[in-house]
């Protein structure tokens, strides 16, 4: 599998210059081209899930320069079940853009498509802690120009916001590796894993500033409280399927945590101790309990959708933040349900809002084209994102209360089972005023084309979903074995050839 | 020079923030900007401070600076220099669309969903 584990970087790359040069003016190719290439990522990926899950961690040393010198690519399970995951919901949601015509509202959407997902799975594999920072900027700047597809005032001034945000991130984040360069003199990521636990004892205060500082720049993209302020305005303001897939975005700054805080500062490390679980903890229990009060509160459909993520963003980083093998195996699970979860509500939010003439929740409007189906659809989106059963909201949300038993278990309980009694409730506020209070006039025989796809995109996240419930079994297996080789760095530090691993 | 480097980088980081806590996109811009040359040189810096030594192999030197870190704020220059033009073009977009350069949003969207207007 050598050269495969640079392909989820080098073919979205190929194809989006392609789209650029080539078929700029054809809208029809760029589906084509755009839907191919996905297709063909998503195969790669399955296949690479396959070969991590029998292998140990593959390195892909770019250039033949050994670790850690050259630039290295690290396929381990955690990368390869993100690349299945990212690859899964960036298919669906181009069907869905496809299938609603989203893409033809502005131009070049099926190349920053592309490049969006380079950037993602590069920062999934990566293995080089500045190469990081290099595909983080990558998917950023693709973001900024699919955020503000299809133009609007208000759109771009979100998008004004939402950039200015984020380049003060990145900042941050290089002032974190220059830190972390200047005490290691290392960028290598399983190099770093190697210097931070044999650091000498006067080096550590500025280790416990690096480690920080990486903290703050993976809490802004997680949107974790304080650092969440982008994300209801961005993520209301982007069109829907955007919105869709930047569910994936926040998780990559979850698995930034998961990978930095178990490779480099595992909890055992003398430097740092529990410092990082000690503030990720209770951010990530305010991030819960203002995305419930987000939720109840909010104003329209969109920032409902993403006041529900900013909450299933807290749930997860509580699952993360204890460090242990079984919380990190719920956290995992957590993860995939919960980005599956939001990127389809924020989809069947944006068929609602195409439908309806407003996107206000304070008063109810007459009853939309194909209401009966729209409805039971976000009943369903509703369910799997509040945990209720019998969708793998419950399972993931279960699985995380049993393992946070011990210490703080009362707080962490009643956190998690109370907001989502709130969250319960925002949404069946917004469904009653959606559905249930539209007059009974029904809609008038309105023009819209009936949009095949967009109902088939919906519907295969849900069937999604409903796998991940049914199949949760030999899911959370995997997800063990993936946090087993979380909790076992030798393995990814070995695969650098570096002294230190197995 | 230590206490020269660090007090610049100090001074433009200070400088940065001050300016993108302003309301209008022309003073967050610079300060972005503020804050990208203050991480160049913090990037820097990192590689510790030499003064008159080869960064690359030279069988006369008597000792070497960091080349590295040259090749990291390259990088970083290049990255922030785009994201600059980025965001300068999105923030001449938003002024031409909504004839206001305010960064935060409109008093009237913040009475619509629900915040104090001005």
């Amino acid at each position: 599998m050598t050269h495969w584990i640079i392909a989820p970087v080098v073919l979205p790359a190929i194809i989006g210059a392609l789209i650029v040069l080539a078929m700029r003016r054809d809208l029809l190719l760029q589906r084509i081209f755009g839907l191919a290439a996905t297709v063909a990522l998503l195969a790669i990926a399955l296949a690479l899930l396959v070969a991590s899950s029998r292998n140990p961690p593959e390195v892909y040393f770019l250039g033949d320069w050994p670790a850690p010198f050259g630039i290295v690519m690290v396929l381990d399970r955690l990368a390869a079940l993100m690349l299945a995951l990212t690859a899964f919901l960036a298919l669906m949601v181009q069907l869905y853009a496809v299938g609603t015509g989203w893409d033809a509202r502005g131009r070049h959407f099926h190349a920053l498509f592309q490049f969006q997902l380079m950037g993602i799975c590069g920062a999934f594999l990566t293995g080089d802690a500045f190469n990081l920072f290099v595909f983080f900027e990558v998917l950023l700047i693709a973001s900024y120009g699919l955020m503000i597809h299809s133009g609007g005032a208000q759109r771009l001034r979100a998008g004004v916001q939402y950039i200015a945000y984020n380049l003060v991130g990145s900042t941050l984040f290089l002032f974190g590796l220059a830190t972390l360069y200047s005490v290691t003199g290392t960028l290598n990521m399983a190099d770093l894993a190697v210097k931070a636990a044999t650091l000498p004892a006067g080096d550590a205060a500025l280790l416990r500033v690096a480690g920080v500082l990486l903290l703050l720049v993976f809490a802004i993209k997680g949107a974790l409280v304080p650092l969440h302020f982008w994300l209801p305005n961005t993520y209301a303001q982007a069109p829907g399927p955007v919105s869709a897939l930047f569910a994936v975005m926040t998780k990559v700054g979850a698995y930034a945590v998961l990978r930095i805080y178990t490779l480099i500062f595992p909890p055992g490390t003398e430097a740092t101790g529990t410092l990082f679980a000690d503030l990720l903890m209770p951010a990530a229990l305010v991030t819960l309990v203002v995305g419930a009060i987000g939720v109840l509160g909010a104003s329209s459909l969109a920032r409902l959708v993403a006041f529900a993520a900013v909450a299933s963003m807290g749930t997860l980083f509580i699952a993360i933040a204890a460090f242990t093998p079984q919380a990190t195996a719920a956290a995992l699970y957590y993860m995939l349900h919960s980005t599956l979860a939001a990127a389809v509500l924020f989809l069947i939010a944006d068929l609602v809002t195409a439908r309806r003439a407003g996107d206000s929740l304070h008063h109810a409007l007459p009853a939309i084209a194909q209401q009966g189906l729209i409805a039971a659809l976000f009943f369903a989106g509703a369910i799997a994102i509040a945990g209720m059963p019998p969708l793998s909201g419950f399972l993931g949300k279960l699985l995380i209360l049993d393992a946070s038993r011990g210490a703080g278990m009362a707080l962490i309980w009643s956190t998690i089972l109370i907001t989502s009694l709130v969250i319960i409730m925002g949404f069946a506020r917004a469904g009653s005023v959606l559905f249930w209070k539209s007059h009974a006039s029904p809609a008038e025989p309105d023009a819209r084309p009936a949009e095949p796809l967009a109902f088939v995109a919906v519907f295969a996240l849900l069937a999604g979903l409903a796998a991940l419930t049914i199949f949760a079994g030999p899911v959370m297996e995997m997800m063990q074995a993936t946090a087993a080789q979380l909790y076992a760095p030798a393995g990814y530090i070995g695969a650098n050839a570096l002294p230190g691993g197995v | 020079m230590e206490a020269l480097i660090a007090s610049a980088v100090g001074l433009m980081t200070a400088a940065g923030i001050y300016l993108i806590l302003r309301l209008r996109t022309f003073p967050v811009i610079v300060g972005l900007s503020m804050l990208t040359y203050a991480v160049n040189v913090f990037i820097f810096a990192s590689g510790r401070l030499t003064v008159g030594l080869p960064p690359i192999l030279d069988s006369t030197a008597s000792g070497y600076t960091d080349p590295l870190t040259q090749a990291l704020v390259l990088t970083a220059i290049v990255i922030s220099f785009g994201m600059t033009a980025v965001i300068v073009m999105m923030a001449l977009g938003a002024f031409l669309s909504t004839g206001s350069d305010r960064i935060d949003d409109a008093a009237e969207d913040r009475a619509e969903t629900g915040g104090r207007a001005e």
